[in-house]
């Protein structure tokens, strides 16, 4: 076990930022941390990374308590705020070396991590240039440079990506799924695509509580039972959405038809079922059969979003 | 405690003053107005002595410690890189340790060129140089404490104007101190006066090294840096 959380309490004053949250890492595993703005990811990180201490409960990192081993956990964690924190008048090399200092790196090891983090980051030409000069996307790397310069066992990122351009998401993606299969990876993130090109766990929180952890396979399949299809259809002329829902309710799975989108005499559909069943072959011979022109018909996969949505809306709950 | 960790706060603090304007102005004007005092009445007193030295740089002090001092910790909470500081392996006071002794450094510099006084007076009449070494011990010493008040200043807050603010308050506090005690009840005079920076700074300039005077400066510098850890223990705790 990388990291085990248990019970974790932390009051800004009155308010609860997290209120009894736990949940445990894996080492060799990428977790995404998802939650909407102001749920207590960053508060949660700050603890696990010793910038912040709890007001109850307890973190064990590699085996050493936040609270009694501090100094241990620091050692191991590497750490990205939020608040990228950069020294606007130092170059990036500088600023590499004074954080591996303050690391403890190995004088020796300096200036081979800081090659190596300089090209794993691609800050190759930009290496002699005062951060201050940098584009938010490089400073973003910069500090993702920083966090890993001691080789960190355990990478905790608030929002890594954030300011990053596409190609450069990608590729700082990619830097994260090699580096989650030796090390322990925390990434917080609102972007939920990144959760899942990324992670191999989720765990979402929403007003300092955790309403939902594991794979996010799993995640889909408890939460929605059912299957949704989406379906594009030319029609003859003279037919209304009403006549041909209609047609459609008589393959007994269907609940719901509803339309997307209607144009000439093209039709767009999502179909819904109340179990796990898959109605495409059902839905072609009813195309068939009635002569409709079927241009195209897909599953459609509960997204994460769906998911997010309807834990972290109170509405539905 | 680890040395090597104020070590590398240390050096990181000197060349960031040197990376920046600060060091050169703290420089420059304390240099600039040192040597009008020091100039202006020379040849009239017709004294080889150091005296105006002595007794106008602690005067300068007043607004140079703060000043030099106020970016400091209050800059770090500003830009968030305190967050950095805090989740590395260093403890509050590796941290504070190392910018204490960065600005000290500084001071030191600041302090260095007025040896060419020493050197032109010592050429043209006698100097007495046990009460110069002197002198300039007491200035290292009374230079100590303001920058360590004004450290803890920087550590209380965020905005770099409050922490001057603030650390001038404290520190012209504690020089003014012996100068209103013709108006107190004579216990506490006593008192009051032990606590003024003047008072032992007095002693050692004139040549006299007590070390009642000595472990007066080293306990104010040792409580201003473990009030200024605290402020930051705090807040990590908060």
């Amino acid at each position: 076990m990388s990291i085990q959380v248990q019970n974790l309490i932390k009051l800004y004053g009155d308010a609860k930022a997290v209120s009894d949250i736990s949940f445990e890492v894996h080492s060799g595993e990428i977790l995404g941390f998802l939650g909407p703005n102001g749920a207590g990811k960053t508060t949660t990180m700050r603890i696990i990374t010793c910038y912040l201490s709890p007001n109850a409960g307890s973190i064990k990192v590699e085996g050493h308590d936040i609270q009694t081993d501090s100094l241990a956990v620091r050692k191991l964690v590497g750490y990205l705020p939020e608040q990228n924190p950069l020294y606007h008048d130092m170059n990036v090399l500088e600023y590499l070396e004074y954080t591996a200092q303050l690391q403890g790196v190995g004088k020796s090891y300096i200036p081979q991590r800081m090659r190596e983090m300089v090209e794993a980051c691609g800050l190759g030409e930009m290496k002699h240039k005062d951060i201050g000069q940098l584009s938010k996307g490089y400073r973003q790397r910069v500090g993702l440079a920083a966090a890993m310069i001691h080789d960190p066992k355990v990478l905790i990122l608030d929002e890594p990506t954030s300011g990053l351009d596409p190609n450069q998401i990608v590729e700082i993606r990619s830097l994260i799924r090699e580096l989650g299969k030796q090390k322990t990876v925390i990434l917080s993130t609102h972007i939920l695509p990144e959760v899942q090109a990324t992670c191999n766990r989720v765990v979402i929180i929403n007003r300092g509580k955790i309403v939902a952890d594991g794979p996010i396979a799993d995640l889909q399949r408890s939460l929605h039972g059912g299957e949704k299809v989406v379906l594009e259809i030319e029609f003859p002329d003279g037919q209304s959405f009403e006549m041909i829902s209609v047609q459609f309710k008589t393959i007994p799975a269907i609940e719901t038809v509803s339309l997307i989108e209607e144009r000439d005499n093209v039709m767009r559909f999502s179909v819904e079922t109340s179990s796990a069943i898959d109605i495409r072959k059902e839905l072609f011979q009813l195309c068939v059969q009635k002569n409709w022109g079927l241009l195209e018909l897909h599953r459609a996969q509960t997204s994460l979003e769906d998911i997010f949505r309807q834990l972290t809306s109170d509405v539905t709950k | 405690m680890n040395f090597q960790n104020i070590k590398n706060i240390y050096l990181k603090e000197l060349r960031s003053f040197f990376n920046s304007p600060v060091a050169y102005i703290v420089i420059v004007v304390y240099l600039t107005i040192l040597g009008w005092f020091f100039v202006s009445n020379l040849f009239l007193n017709n004294m080889s002595t150091l005296r105006t030295v002595f007794e106008m740089t602690p005067f300068l002090l007043l607004f140079f410690a703060p000043a030099m001092t106020m970016r400091s910790i209050s800059e770090e909470k500003k830009s968030g890189t305190l967050e950095l500081l805090f989740t590395k392996p260093i403890k509050e006071f590796e941290i504070i340790a190392g910018k204490f002794l960065a600005a000290w450094a500084l001071y030191f510099f600041t302090l260095l060129p007025t040896l060419l006084y020493y050197i032109t007076i010592t050429s043209i009449g006698d100097l007495d140089t046990g009460a110069v070494i002197g002198g300039y011990l007491g200035l290292m010493l009374v230079g100590a404490v303001f920058l360590a008040i004004s450290i803890f200043g920087s550590a209380l807050t965020e905005n770099q104007v409050v922490a001057f603010i603030v650390s001038l308050f404290i520190v012209f506090a504690l020089f003014i101190l012996d100068k209103v005690l013709f108006y107190l009840p004579p216990t506490l005079a006593v008192i009051l006066e032990y606590i003024s920076v003047d008072y032992h700074f007095s002693n050692i300039a004139r040549g006299v090294i007590d070390t009642r005077d000595i472990i007066y400066y080293l306990s104010m510098i040792g409580f201003s840096l473990y009030l200024a850890t605290s402020v930051l223990q705090k807040r990590r705790w908060a």
